[in-house]
């Protein structure tokens, strides 16, 4: 990786633009899940071994495994605590902060537990025309979820836990509208009737 | 995943599609060496890393991303021998309504990415390369992990590769679901961690100060995989099966009101948008007719069914006249799609019929850009959220007399205004949407 490791001296210090000196008072919101064990009393090997071989993808730079941490953590737990970031930030030596506002940006991470069924219904215009409303309307309906609710400040969740529905922008699968992402996998041109076959697999 | 790729048309020219469409091809490297993998990247090693660009610029390769920038041109800003490192970085967020072609190269197709990457890598002199793909599509990161552990085992990544003294390390790199990342600038902030707020250009051109200050090449995954059969093929054969300065094919991705949705390959201006929709697509569903169409992803200027566009063409004694061409005589080129006063962008074409309601579309996507616009630029981040309450509230509560004035009003303050494109993304379909039907803009109960 000699090549790469050559830099122009001139360069901003794009390493740390946070002091790690200055890890400050970081208040995180209340809505955080006070009263569960902090995640980061709970590590191991099977997050810290992938953790630590992301890392080596950013040879330039370990900021860069920021979102690869983020995303490592949220698979591992379900969601992220103030005491993942923390963890996260100390690790790429950065101040928290500089994790925080990557989690309350990119729409994908959420500080809360979930449904034990995460279920994104596209929202976007090919969709929309394919009746993607109709499914998220039943989808909430049949879990008991007030399809009102604004699914960018939290997962709407059902009232026993089983499932999350939220709406989503394109997922970029058009042409076999409507979409949806079921946990990890695409389901195409998804009916009313396929909505109760959803429900019921995953119940 | 869906097989919508699997029966290509008579009338598409399969290239970058030839072995994803496939019903028995699987994505692992020796099914890929088996169909003619990797024997353009060992190929490439025998050639001077010039000769490799000059081809790329021969063939009139455009980027398949959404800018139609010409990916030859691109590249020679780079310059090989700086004192920098360079890198590249393919785009492979695909996040524009109505797009969904690179989905296919990055779950059925892996190994020939990473081909076009080697090429690419050794042209420039590039060492280290990333594949930036949103988080959604969460097989293709399994995927695409297994063929550079495959690559890597044969040595055609790592230290050496292919044996000609030349190292090369790809990685995957997840979003996390904003579309903002697609647009280059703001996909290099992300991927050195940070919130993926554009850079503004100039200075911060890619090519010159890219990832980590560094010059770097960020090319579409369909671009990427176009150079491996420049190589195949020749530059001249390959700019032959497009337009003059729009060479080869490009995966066209029709969805909507069609029979047939699906992403279709094509050459390059061979196909009218006519033949589009009604001999590939099967036409629209029984009983309908054509209303509007959204030639190039939802960010492209909306078109009328009947629309007539007059256009700069050469008769046949060489002089330029003005030619009148109705909407669905439009040739689906770069060219052709600007001159109707829209662009081609990702390819994304999403055909609505007579039962479509405009104002509904239209709020459709304004709710999209609300939800994308990453707040860095005031225009942008409060007016999209402005357009975007205004039409909900002309749905939900009626519309008044000067509701499309405002909202167009609106529109016209956040594009030009923004550090990056999507201002302009944001407006245009609001803009096209009234200008070219007002009468569904108007006053309603």
């Amino acid at each position: 990786m000699d090549q790469q490791a050559q830099r122009n001296t001139e360069e901003p210090n794009i390493e740390n633009p946070f002091s790690p000196g200055d890890q400050g008072n970081l208040l995180l919101e209340a809505h955080l899940e006070d009263s569960l064990p902090r995640q980061a009393e709970s590590l191991t090997a099977a997050l810290l071994d992938p953790i630590e071989e992301v890392i080596t993808h950013y040879p330039i730079s370990k900021r860069s495994a920021a979102l690869p941490l983020l995303h490592l953590w949220q698979n591992h737990f379900g969601f992220i605590d103030e005491s993942g970031i923390e963890w996260i930030a100390r690790r790429l030596d950065l101040n928290s902060i500089a994790i925080l506002e990557l989690v309350t940006f990119y729409p994908w991470f959420r500080q809360k537990v979930p449904g034990k069924t995460i279920i994104r219904v596209c929202r976007t215009l090919s969709c929309a025309m394919a009746g993607s409303y109709e499914v998220h309307e039943k989808f909430c309906k049949s879990t008991g979820i007030d399809s009102s609710l604004d699914g960018h400040h939290g997962m709407p969740t059902s009232p026993d836990k089983k499932f999350s529905v939220e709406f989503v922008e394109c997922l970029g699968s058009c042409g076999s509208a409507p979409v949806c992402l079921i946990n990890q996998d695409l389901a195409e041109r998804v009916s009313l009737e396929d909505v109760e076959v959803i429900i019921k697999k995953y119940s | 995943m869906s097989s919508l790729i699997e029966h290509p048309h008579p009338r598409e020219r399969r290239i970058v599609f030839e072995n994803a469409g496939k019903s028995d091809y699987t994505p692992d490297i020796e099914t890929y060496l088996a169909h003619g993998g990797y024997v353009e990247a060992k190929k490439a090693f025998t050639m001077a890393p010039e000769a490799i660009i000059s081809e790329v610029k021969a063939s009139n390769l455009r980027g398949r991303g959404g800018a139609a920038f010409p990916t030859g041109v691109k590249w020679g800003f780079i310059r090989r021998d700086d004192e920098k490192p360079h890198y590249l970085c393919v785009n492979g967020d695909e996040s524009e309504p109505g797009t969904f072609k690179d989905r296919y190269i990055l779950h059925r197709d892996p190994h020939q990415l990473l081909e076009g990457m080697i090429i690419t890598c050794y042209a420039l002199n590039i060492h280290l390369a990333y594949i930036y793909v949103r988080c959604e599509y969460t097989h293709a990161k399994v995927i695409m992990e297994k063929a550079i552990q495959e690559a890597r085992d044969q040595g055609f990544l790592g230290k050496n590769i292919f044996g000609a003294g030349f190292d090369l390390d790809i990685y995957f790199h997840e979003g996390a679901g904003a579309y903002i990342c697609g647009e280059e600038t703001s996909l290099l902030e992300s991927l050195e961690g940070k919130r993926p707020y554009p850079r503004i250009k100039p200075p911060y051109f890619p090519a010159v100060l890219g990832l980590y200050m560094s010059p770097t090449i960020v090319n579409n995954v369909e671009t990427i995989c176009h150079v491996k059969h420049i190589l195949r093929l020749g530059s001249a054969q390959y700019a032959a099966m497009g337009t003059p300065g729009d060479g080869g094919t490009r995966v066209l991705c029709v969805s909507g009101d069609v029979m047939k949705p699906g992403p279709y390959e094509l050459a390059v201006g061979s196909v009218t948008l006519g033949e589009l929709i009604f001999d590939i697509c099967g036409g629209l569903r029984p009983g309908r007719s054509l209303k509007a169409v959204i030639p190039g992803g939802s960010s492209s200027k909306v078109l009328r069914a009947n629309e007539i566009f007059k256009i700069k063409a050469k008769a046949d004694d060489g002089t330029v006249i003005d030619k009148e061409v109705p909407l669905l005589d439009m040739v689906m080129d770069a060219a052709s799609v600007a001159a109707a006063g829209s662009m081609i962008g990702s390819g994304g074409v999403i055909v609505m019929d007579d039962s479509r309601d405009m104002l509904w579309a239209l709020n459709n996507l304004n709710q999209f850009y609300a939800h994308e616009s990453c707040g860095q630029c005031t225009p942008c981040r409060e007016g999209v959220l402005w357009m975007s309450k205004l039409s909900t509230r002309m749905i939900n509560e009626g519309t008044h007399a000067s509701d499309a004035s405002m909202l167009h009003n609106i529109a016209d303050n956040i594009a030009g205004r923004t550090v990056c494109a999507f201002g302009e993304a944001a407006s245009w379909p609001t803009q096209s949407f009234i200008d070219k039907f007002p009468e569904e803009f108007g006053p309603r109960a």
